[in-house]
Order: C-alpha cells, then sequence, then structure tokens
C-alpha cells in the first residue's frame, strides 16, 4: 500500500461521515426549534402576567380579603383555601391511588377483568375535568351532604388526579428490576414482604413525582370547583387547622365555604373594572409561580432518589 | 433416618438419565453409595435431594421433560448444557421460582430429604421451599441498601429481633462468603456502592445468612471479570463442606473445576449425570462428548 492511497481513502472517509453528519445537524436544529418555541410561549405568558400584575405583586396583596375596590382586593382567602384543598386532594389521593396501584401492579390476576379496570383507569385520566364536577355535585354535595365546602372540592380533584397518580405510581412501581423482587423473594419474602420492604420504598421517587404532578394539574381546575359551586367573595378565613390546646388541630376547616385561586381569577377577569385585570394578572402569576414551584419540587425529589438508587 | 441406614439396599448411583427412576416406594432413603472419583476410595453420601420424573411447563411448552438426578448432600453438582437446554428452569425448580411467573406447571417430584417434602407439589408453599433453599442469580442483585441490610434482609424476614444476634449472624455470613475483610469498616455503604465481584460475594453471603439446606447457583460468574469469577469459584469450593450446591454454568471449565458430579442437559432433557471427572474424560453418551469438545453448543 502506498502512503498516497491511504491519504486518498482517509479522505475519502472524511468526506462521507461529515455529509452524513449534516442530517445529525439539522435534527438538532429542528429540535432547538421546537423546544424553544414551546418554552418561549410560556415565558413570554409568564413575563405577560408578571408585567400586567406588577403593581400588585407585593405583600398586602397576599394579605388581603377581596373587595370591590380592586386596589385593596387581595387573595388571601383563595390561596389559603388553594393550600387546604390541595391539603385534602393529597391526603385522600395518597393513599388510594398508591393502593390501587399495588393491586394492580402486584397481586391482581392478569385476565380481562383487571384489563378492562386497566384501560378504564388509563381513560378516565382523559375525562374532561367539568364532568368530575358534575359527578361531584350530584355525590358529594347533594347525595353525602357534604355541601360546598373544601371537603367537597377537596374530594373532586382527588376523582380528577387519581387515574393520574395511579398511572404513575403503577411506572414507577414498574421501574423496579424484576432481579431484586427476586432476590427478595428467593430469600423466603412473602408478596407482601417484597412489596413494603423493596418495591414501595426504592420507587417512592417516582410515586411522589406522580402524586406532586397529579397536585400540580389540581391546582389549576376550576370549571368542577364552579359546577360544585365553590364561591367567589370570601371575606373571611376558614377555622385553623391548628389549635392552641389540645389535642392542637381541628377538621373544622374541612365543612367551610371556599373559594380557590383560579376561581378568583376567574371572578377578577370577568369584570369590567379594568383595574381588576391587573389583579387577575398578579394572582394568575403566582398561580403559574405555585404549579412551577410543585414541578420544581417533583424534578428535584425525582433526582435525589435516583441519585441514591441507580441500578 | 440416619446416614448409613439403609445403605445395604442402595445401588451406586449416578448413571446415565436412561436408567433413572426405579418406582421404589418413596419413603426417605437418604443414603447411597457413590464413587466419588475412580481412584478415591467409596464414600458414603447422603442424597439431598431427588427429582423423579420432573416436566416442566410454560404454558403448552414443556421446557423439562422427565428429568431424574440425584443431589448429593454437602457436595457441589453442576448443570451444563447449550442455552436453551433447560438447565436455569431446572435450577429454578428447586425453589419455586417459577410460581412468580403466570401459567407455569410442574409434573413429578422433586424430593428433598431427611423429610421427604416434594418441593413442586402445590401443596408445599413455594414461600417455606424458598426457607430452605437459597439462590444466587446470574447479575449480582443486592438490595439498593446498606451493606449489613442486605445480609440481615433474610434473617429479619424469618422473625429475627435481637440485634446482637443479627450482627453475629451477619458477620458470620460475610466471613464464609470471603468479603468480610472487604466489607466490615463500610457495613452502612450501599450495597451497590460494591464492585461487581463483591456485589456477588455478597449476595452470597445474603443467601448464605439463613442457612439453606441447598445452594443454587445461575450462572454466577457470567458477568463477572476472570478475577472475580476465580474468587467466587474458590468460594464455592470452599463452601462444598457446609451446604449442599447446584450450580448452572455455560463454562464447561467452570463445570470441571468447582463440581462433584455434572449434568449433561439438552433440549430440556437430562443426557448425561455421573461424577465429574468421569463425565469429562469419558462420557458415556455421545452427546455429552460431543458438546464438551466443542463440537457444537
Amino acid at each position: 500500500m502506498h502512503a498516497t492511497t491511504t491519504e486518498a481513502s482517509l479522505q475519502q472517509i472524511r468526506a462521507d461521515v461529515s455529509r452524513r453528519k449534516v442530517l445529525d445537524q439539522i435534527f438538532v436544529m429542528v429540535g432547538l426549534l421546537v423546544m424553544f418555541s414551546a418554552l418561549l410561549v410560556l415565558v413570554i405568558l409568564f413575563l405577560d402576567l408578571v408585567q400586567t400584575g406588577a403593581p400588585k405583586l407585593n405583600w398586602d396583596f397576599l394579605t388581603s380579603f377581596p373587595s370591590r375596590k380592586a386596589e385593596r382586593a387581595g387573595i388571601l382567602s383563595a390561596w389559603v383555601g388553594t393550600s387546604l384543598i390541595m391539603l385534602t386532594t393529597a391526603a385522600v389521593t395518597m393513599p388510594i391511588g398508591v393502593a390501587a396501584a399495588i393491586y394492580l401492579e402486584e397481586y391482581a390476576p392478569k385476565n380481562w377483568l383487571t384489563a378492562i379496570i386497566e384501560i378504564n383507569v388509563t381513560n378516565l385520566a382523559g375525562v374532561p375535568s367539568i364532568i368530575y364536577g358534575l359527578l361531584a355535585l350530584g355525590l358529594f354535595v347533594y347525595q353525602f351532604n357534604l355541601g360546598q365546602s373544601i371537603a367537597t372540592a377537596g374530594l373532586t380533584l382527588s376523582l380528577l388526579i387519581l387515574p393520574i397518580v395511579i398511572v404513575a405510581t403503577r411506572e414507577a412501581l414498574r421501574a423496579v428490576p424484576r432481579a431484586i423482587r427476586e432476590a427478595a423473594y428467593a430469600l423466603g419474602a412473602t408478596r407482601w414482604e417484597v412489596t413494603a420492604h423493596h418495591v414501595l420504598p426504592y420507587s417512592t421517587g417516582g410515586i411522589l413525582t406522580g402524586m406532586i404532578i397529579g397536585l400540580s394539574r389540581a391546582i389549576g381546575e376550576t370549571a368542577p370547583l364552579i359546577t360544585i359551586g365553590a364561591l367567589s367573595f370570601i371575606a373571611f378565613l376558614p377555622e385553623s387547622p391548628f389549635k392552641g390546646e389540645f389535642p392542637f388541630f381541628s377538621f373544622a376547616w374541612l365543612g367551610e365555604a371556599f373559594t380557590a385561586m383560579p376561581i378568583q381569577m376567574f371572578n377578577w377577569v370577568s369584570r369590567p373594572d379594568p383595574a381588576f385585570q391587573v389583579n387577575a394578572a398578579a394572582a394568575g402569576a403566582i398561580l403559574l409561580g405555585m404549579t412551577l414551584l410543585m414541578n420544581g419540587i417533583a424534578i428535584y425529589v425525582r433526582y435525589r432518589f435516583r441519585k441514591r438508587i441507580n441500578w | 433416618m440416619q446416614p448409613g441406614s439403609s445403605a445395604s439396599d442402595s445401588p451406586a448411583r449416578p448413571a446415565g438419565s436412561t436408567q433413572a427412576v426405579d418406582g421404589r416406594p418413596m419413603t426417605p432413603r437418604p443414603t447411597v453409595e457413590v464413587t466419588r472419583a475412580p481412584a478415591e476410595a467409596e464414600e458414603h453420601l447422603v442424597v439431598k435431594s431427588r427429582a423423579e420424573g420432573l416436566s416442566f411447563y410454560y404454558g403448552a411448552v414443556r421446557a423439562l421433560k422427565d428429568l431424574n438426578i440425584e443431589i448429593r448432600e454437602k457436595r457441589v453438582t453442576a448443570l451444563i448444557g447449550p442455552s436453551g437446554c433447560g438447565k436455569t428452569t431446572f435450577l429454578r425448580c428447586f425453589n419455586r421460582m417459577h410460581d412468580l411467573t403466570p401459567g407455569t406447571r410442574y409434573e413429578g417430584r422433586i424430593l428433598l430429604f431427611p423429610d421427604s417434602i416434594d418441593l413442586v407439589d402445590k401443596g408445599v408453599d413455594p414461600i417455606e421451599v424458598r426457607m430452605r433453599i437459597g439462590m444466587v442469580f446470574q447479575k449480582p442483585n443486592p438490595f439498593p441498601k446498606t451493606i449489613f441490610e442486605n445480609v440481615a434482609y433474610g434473617l429479619r424476614v424469618r422473625g429475627m429481633r435481637s440485634s446482637a444476634r443479627i450482627e453475629e449472624e451477619v458477620e458470620r455470613a460475610l466471613r464464609r462468603a470471603a468479603i468480610w475483610d472487604e466489607v466490615k469498616d463500610r457495613m452502612d455503604d450501599s450495597g451497590l456502592s460494591l464492585s461487581g465481584g463483591q456485589q456477588q460475594r455478597l449476595c452470597i453471603a445474603r443467601a448464605l445468612a439463613t442457612n439453606p439446606e441447598i445452594l443454587l447457583f445461575d450462572e454466577p460468574t457470567s458477568a463477572l471479570d476472570p478475577i472475580a469469577t476465580a474468587r467466587i469459584e474458590e468460594l464455592i469450593a470452599e463452601l462444598r463442606d457446609q451446604v449442599t450446591v447446584i450450580i448452572v454454568t455455560h463454562n464447561m471449565q467452570q463445570a470441571a473445576r468447582v463440581s462433584d458430579y455434572t449434568a449433561f442437559m439438552y433440549l430440556g432433557e437430562l443426557v448425561e449425570f455421573d461424577n465429574t471427572s468421569k463425565l469429562f474424560t469419558n462420557p458415556s453418551q455421545k452427546a455429552t462428548e460431543d458438546y464438551i469438545t466443542g463440537r457444537y453448543g
């Protein structure tokens, strides 16, 4: 072989490689473009809300009740209501969603019945939220007489996000390698021991992530809350869950009327006075911030657990 | 029944599968005389387990066909054969691992002595079986827990509460698995922080901690480098005096190095079962000879 021949063929190889890599680069460009246009919309929306609502983004806004005068109105009852509803939703969804997912994933026999249940759970995630509102109005408000209360709102949103939490939890459980289950079974563990000692602890990150993503879906829901009769003007706070004397907590707030962030926003947006639009924008910015914060926590939780467990 | 008590009616085995089950009553017959190697003196060996007419089905597929084999106590029995011959499937019958897969079915028996329990009987709880028979898997699979908790897990499942006892047993198991010196100062580190070979020895310690009667190895070194492999093989040789071992291996040299008995399987059947030295130097079946001389597989 002459050196010149090698040289020539090397150049040929390089030319060929760079020609083929053009496609790679084109895809990178397209990918970045698509990603940034999606992000850009969100960023512009957020900045617009912040800019419009800037005059109201202060401490007073958070600590004032709604008012007929736009400049005095605040979101105190709205964010407290939202927080308590989220607390209720989380407390109801967590045990039911995780238990349902464990049963479906670890215990349920594989037959047509469980197949139908599985398909339905997945489909429920796509049901319009107002349908859940109608269901809750009939079931919780009138049938169970829970009234137009925080409990009703929490249960309604819980119904709404249960499918999301169940599907996410099943994914998390399924991510635990078969080899780990087999290791535990081979040591004589029962199915419950394998689930409780291994599968659940190792999938906590994924389960919490699914939970938080479900909650951040619930926090922005408006339609079902309107359907069950959320008030838009509340100038008092529910009874505090925490008490100064024994037993230090109370559940009286569960039965009280409520408003929530999106309801408050909806109410302000529909007012003719432009001053209220500023309030709506400020509330929107805060709501979006709350959602982003929850998603941030989800990412952090997932990162923490992934770091500890790498199969 | 004590070893030796019924030795007189027990002719020397093993032999080829062709002359396997003999339809004797299933009373415990724990002793049998075998010649371990032609040169050695005959010794009395206790039969720890015996498969009788064992077949296994994945749905309609018959993966194991009428296996008959005797596993001797405190000896190493190797299962060899080409990929897909059913050696791992056979191994996993011993601790009822197949019960975790729906649509599987056993036929025949695997008796465990001295109490003559049929390991694959539907009426025998698979958890009870797994309490008595340990397993080490192909890929090291420590729990993402601390090294200590990995080994302690089997003890905790068995209801051991005293932390002093548990610590004692964990140390003993880690020593038996020849990994104590490497991990004694880092018992609270994650089991996943160890190297592959260390992880596998940790898994062996985990299985040993509960004092299994039989320890199953499913190609325990196939994911390891040659040095780690040598250490595991050494360890298996040391364990021979303490526990009955059945090892599946795709590596014939490994079978020759670590085992006392070797079974050659092909297409779900047991082709030949004999002393390892006999099987490798003077196989009675043509298929065995073809396989060990590398003509296929």
